[in-house]
């Protein structure tokens, strides 16, 4: 689907913990239907930007707004009202409950909400989507850790959030498993789905990503498609140390 | 037709429970009060330390502000005994409310010992103000009220205490607590305003601990604030909560009635020993039922089901 209208915006965004810059003046612009692609070597900064978005942290100065609202200083409920959803780095499913309570735990508070039947149908409809249909009476407990991650995306989607943030969704998939997960993403893409995509695995990148933007100790240092920023030298030189 | 039936049952049940004062009165009665007393006390307890597994030890503190609102009130202030029934709940939710604002962003034992500490201060505080401003003469609760009106109140709380539980299982909000008991990184980031959620609830109940110790005021006659904010009823609580199990509404019932029973023999019997008695409960039930008697029985029932 052809990108729109810018959806998110990142200003000048700054993350200090104490002596250390985790962000660093950092500016991006995310466009509707667009996946964007936040990349960089271990401890860059892709997962403090994204809990920043998500608002599981507050910066320390700059901002973040989608769709005109505000979220610099927005607690993550809010967040996740207002159209922004997200997995976890380590994937965070609920023990005690079931997996369609699961899913239907990101359609209840979320977004658009749904509550009772519809909710049920709604999630039931999601646990389909990402490939959970015969699970659905598992207990969740019993699921291999793809399809715990294919959970943990349906709790996501299941709010229809504006934008959603994926944190290494591929990360520890074994060969066979990770075409699965890139397809899957893949098809969120051509559902048109706005998608910001932290991620390590490069085929991943190349395959899913609209755009990107690669991160070094906390600063941006190369924004463009994926062709255009992994021929880059800055960033050849920050993956592999100067030459 | 199933569903009509068990309502039929559970209509029965309640009028047999309720025509109990007809049937027994004296030592009976009074066993009868506290059990029903201790349910209304250990089910609302559940409601919002259940799922959330936050374990509040505050229970005696609201327990202690119906009664002692109930007795300054009549004795200081010459108010009906119902105006403060009505008053005491409110006073005791605000006060919960913001306790709540205070100290639920602390996690697992710091909580438990916040809200410990909290009963005691309360309790010390009020005593102080007694002392030194209000009461050189004490605080009776003289009503007309028997034995058999307080069992009819306290079963009248205990069936709300039920409704509001079984409606909150089927809300939203109920959903939102069980959400937050897994996982509250994850029921922020699916739209929970987590803050509110347990606030709500933590008030809520405050409101039924201070009615039960409103309503419970007459039985004293004299009450002294030393006594009424007992710390003592906030460990009973807990204990017969997770005796009984708290994954069910009916779980503290479960646990109510045989351990209300155990205490009234120790406390007749064994008057010194009702501390050890409390504490080796504790630690039994933690390490042999840690999901209370109704999670035995589930676990009972899946083993036998092939």
């Amino acid at each position: 689907m052809i990108p729109g209208e810018t959806i998110l915006e990142v200003r000048g965004l700054t993350k200090r913990f104490g002596g250390l810059i985790a962000v660093n003046d950092l500016s991006f612009d995310v466009r509707e239907h667009e996946v964007m692609g936040v990349i960089g070597p271990n401890g860059s900064g892709k997962s403090t930007t994204i809990n920043l978005i998500s608002g599981a942290l507050r910066a320390t100065s700059g901002s973040v707004s989608l769709e005109g609202h505000d979220l610099t200083a927005v607690r993550p409920h809010e967040t996740a009202r207002l159209g922004i959803s997200r997995t976890f780095q380590l994937v965070r499913i609920l023990p005690a409950l079931s997996v369609l309570e699961n899913a239907v735990a990101g359609a209840v508070f979320g977004h658009k909400r749904r509550w009772g039947r519809k909710a049920d149908v709604f999630a039931t409809d999601l646990l389909e989507r990402v490939g959970l249909a015969d699970k659905v009476a598992v207990p969740v407990s019993a699921l291999t850790y793809i399809d715990q991650k294919r959970l943990e995306l349906a709790r996501a989607l299941a709010g229809e959030p504006e934008v959603l943030l994926l944190d290494e969704w591929l990360a520890g998939l074994n060969p066979s498993e990770l075409q699965v997960g890139i397809d899957l993403i893949s098809s969120l893409r051509a559902e048109g789905r706005t998608v910001i995509l932290v991620e390590h695995v490069m085929d991943a990148i190349r395959s899913l990503c609209d755009r990107c933007v690669v991160m070094n100790s906390g600063k941006k240092i190369a924004e463009g498609t994926p062709a255009e920023v992994l021929s880059d030298p800055h960033v050849i030189e920050a993956y592999l140390g100067d030459a | 037709m199933p569903d009509i039936l068990r309502g039929g049952a559970i209509l029965l049940a309640v009028l047999a429970v309720a025509a109990l004062p007809l049937l027994a009165d004296g030592y009976w009665l009074s066993i009868a009060v506290t059990i029903m007393m201790y349910t209304a006390l250990s089910t609302s307890w559940a409601l919002f330390s259940g799922p959330t597994h936050y374990i509040a030890l505050s229970t005696g503190a609201f327990y202690g502000i119906g009664g002692y609102l109930v007795a300054t009130g009549m004795s200081d202030f010459g108010t009906s005994f119902w105006t403060m029934m009505a008053i005491a709940p409110f006073v005791a939710a605000l006060l919960a409310g913001a306790i709540g604002i205070a100290t639920l962003r602390l996690s697992g034992v710091y909580f438990v010992i916040f809200t410990l500490g909290l009963a005691e201060m309360i309790r010390n505080l009020v005593s102080w103000v007694q002392n030194n401003f209000l009461g050189s003469k004490g605080l009776y609760v003289l009503t007309e009220l028997e034995e058999r009106h307080i069992y009819w109140m306290l079963l009248a709380v205990t069936l709300a205490v039920f409704l509001f539980g079984w409606r909150l299982g089927r809300s939203r909000m109920g959903f939102a607590l069980r959400i937050l008991g897994n996982d509250e990184e994850v029921a922020r980031h699916v739209g929970i305003d987590t803050a509110r959620t347990k606030v709500l609830l933590f008030m809520t109940t405050g409101f039924f601990a201070a009615l039960v110790g409103a309503i419970v005021a007459p039985r004293y006659y004299y009450i002294e604030p030393n006594v009424v904010f007992s710390p003592e009823l906030s460990f009973l609580v807990v204990i017969m909560a997770l005796l009984g199990g708290t994954r069910r509404l009916y779980g503290p019932l479960l646990g109510v009635i045989p351990f209300t029973l155990l205490w009234e023999v120790v406390s007749a019997s064994f008057p010194s020993a009702t501390t050890m008695v409390l504490g080796l409960a504790f630690l039994l039930i933690v390490y042999l039922i840690p999901d209370g008697v109704t999670g035995l029985i589930g676990k009972l029932r899946k083993r036998s089901v092939p």
